[in-house]
């Protein structure tokens, strides 16, 4: 008897958890699960609570457009080049940060985080009148450099937190066992800060893919990458299905990024639970 | 044929002197062993014999060549971790086979040699496990079998088996031992572990503040401890401060006489070293510890301390009872720590015991 009553009141004590875990849920999935109906609808009136009428017009007149196209593969062309750029600039500075006393090393370090302090627009505005004397504005390797500007602190302060934990007898060893320096950090520290870049990586990838604000400034009116392109679309007409069918195929990149990192991630982290 | 010497290496980190002027030789297949206390500079000697530390001044010889300008990949020697070290991210075999490859061996080649020396060390068919999959004696393994499957000249080895419980690390010991000598590697070993050291070393350095204290074989250095230092940190050891003047000191009740320098004196004495029942001090047994194989006595000597004693398992013996007792060996230590000639001399008894130059 006691037992039971017990486990009830237990259970009861998990129900304010749960509910909260529960809306938060909800509070998340809702305007997400909305989105997608939205896509997929060609009428959605008040009351009703799923679509009047379903279809894929709106996926056909978006498709149909060579704007659409252009953008899709000018954000994933953006997306690719800024994430390898970063990659090759930032993890080596990380890897000096991580590694090595140099005068200034923390003044440096904390110099990135400066471009996040500023108000987003208005550096960029200032970037762009520098910007528009070298004749950047409007090209492709402009927009690459304003999103440099945004994926520094990411690409180097998480490799550099993911290398300092890379312990050092583990490089000490593949050099002790006749390996050079550089191939010490690319058979041993890259691999065991491997699952920390993976995530700046992706993190830049997908944070390049959505970025708005930098790429309307510096890319138009020739380089239009997805977001900007929606911003247009929307500003033009307000039509909610083109919004909502241009989000699902902004999100279909990232969600395929999001399934190769966890393939990378939950390898590595089922070792990690072993003690690796 | 691989000799190792290191010649009046010093190193200093930003003003403090963490190794001071140390000199020392290990020959051919040869185990030598660095004991000190944490912090002594015994592993930064080791770091810098295998490239991991840039002497401030000195040179490190193997087999007659000055190595100290080769970085750590083109050094011959192996070295094995505290920590193991191994890379967690590569099976065993890739472990192991690493450096090998780094040879440019062929595939065949790499295999086979893998595959032998993990059957020196035990672990025959973990080939394909991960060091997250083996315990910690077998990750050591592992770690030892990557260094020697080298082959390299000089295998070191910086406290390889702290990590350890102690029945495995015991067990680990006899078999690194083992191997050390079918393969006649010169082996240089830190270690803070007196009785690995005792057990293992040929012949064993004891440190102190980045210098050399003594060196010698275990045995030596056991029975002769050249400083204060050597004699408190190797083994049990009664040290019983006293004072000298004109030559002697006087020890509840006996003389010490000998080459001794006016001023404070240390006796050391150890407890195997006191013989129960014969005539010389006299003492009030105050505690009695069955340790098994022995027992360890606290004695408090007649108008003087109380000193630990060893005694067989057999002898019947009570706290609170009277005991004459002898040290049968000691050791003078003068003010500057060295050791001393000394002798004791007991009233009227004519007979002078021990001794030490």
């Amino acid at each position: 008897m006691t037992g039971g009553r017990n486990r009830l009141l237990a259970a009861l004590g998990l129900v304010p958890g749960v509910s909260l875990a529960t809306l938060l849920t909800l509070f998340i999935l809702v305007p997400i699960a909305a989105v997608f109906l939205w896509a997929f609808a060609e009428a959605w009136r008040y009351p009703s609570l799923l679509p009047t009428r379903w279809g894929l017009r709106y996926w056909e007149v978006m498709l149909a457009r060579a704007d659409v196209w252009t953008a899709l593969s000018t954000s994933i062309a953006l997306s690719l080049t800024v994430t390898l750029l970063s990659a090759i600039i930032c993890l080596p500075a990380a890897y000096a940060f991580a590694r090595m006393e140099f005068p200034g090393r923390s003044a440096l370090l904390l110099s990135f985080l400066a471009t996040q302090a500023f108000p987003k627009f208005g550096l960029y505005i200032a970037i762009a009148t520098i910007f528009f004397s070298f004749g950047l504005v409007g090209t492709f390797a402009g927009v690459v450099l304003i999103q440099l500007v945004n994926t520094l602190l990411l690409m180097i302060w998480i490799p550099v937190g993911a290398f300092q934990g890379v312990d050092r007898r583990l490089e000490e060893a593949a050099r002790d066992v006749g390996a050079s320096p550089l191939r010490t950090f690319f058979s041993i520290t890259l691999p065991q800060a491997g699952p920390a870049i993976a995530a700046a990586l992706l993190l830049t990838f997908v944070g390049t893919f959505y970025e708005t604000e930098g790429a309307f400034l510096i890319g138009a009116p020739h380089v239009r990458t997805m977001p900007v392109l929606m911003i247009s679309l929307i500003n033009n007409q307000l039509v909610v299905q083109y919004g909502a069918v241009l989000s699902v195929m902004l999100w279909v990149p990232s969600f395929l990024a999001l399934l190769f990192a966890r393939k990378i991630l939950s390898a590595r982290t089922i070792a990690g639970g072993l003690g690796a | 044929m691989s000799k190792l010497v290191i010649d009046r290496l010093s190193k200093r980190f930003s003003g403090t002197v963490a190794v001071a002027d140390v000199s020392v030789a290990v020959g051919d297949g040869e185990l030598l062993c660095l004991l000190g206390p944490s912090g002594c500079g015994k592993s930064t000697v080791l770091r810098m014999v295998a490239g991991f530390e840039n002497p401030s001044e000195g040179r490190v010889l193997i087999d007659g060549e000055d190595v100290v300008a080769l970085p750590p990949e083109r050094r011959p020697t192996g070295m094995v971790f505290q920590s193991h070290a191994l890379w967690s991210h590569m099976t065993v075999a890739q472990n192991i086979a690493f450096g090998l490859r780094l040879r440019g061996l062929a595939r065949a080649e790499v295999k086979a040699r893998v595959g032998s020396v993990l059957e020196l060390v035990g672990l025959a068919g973990y080939e394909a496990r991960y060091p997250a999959q083996l315990s910690g004696g077998q990750q050591q393994r592992v770690a030892i079998a990557r260094c020697v499957v080298l082959e390299p000249k000089i295998l070191l080895m910086d406290e390889p088996f702290s990590a350890l419980d102690a029945h495995l690390r015991v067990r680990l010991r006899e078999e690194v031992r083992a191997i050390q000598q079918r393969l006649g590697l010169t082996t240089m070993f830190v270690t803070h572990d007196q009785d690995e050291a005792l057990t293992l070393a040929d012949r064993i350095v004891v440190m102190r503040s980045g210098a050399v204290e003594q060196v010698g074989t275990p045995g030596e250095i056991y029975a002769a401890p050249a400083t204060r230092f050597v004699a408190s940190f190797i083994g049990t050891m009664n040290l019983i401060e006293t004072e000298a003047s004109g030559g002697s000191a006087g020890l509840a009740g006996a003389r010490v006489g000998g080459d001794l320098p006016d001023g404070p004196l240390t006796i050391a004495v150890r407890p195997e070293d006191i013989a129960l029942g014969e005539p010389g001090w006299t003492g009030r047994i105050e505690r009695v510890l069955d340790l098994g194989a022995f027992r360890m006595l606290d004695v408090a000597l007649d108008g003087g301390p109380t000193v630990k004693v060893q005694a067989a398992k057999g002898v019947p013996l009570r706290a609170g009872e009277t005991v004459p007792l002898r040290p049968l060996g000691l050791v003078a230590y003068g003010g500057d720590g060295r050791a001393r000639r000394a002798s004791i001399e007991f009233g009227n008894l004519t007979n002078v015991v021990s001794i030490h130059g």
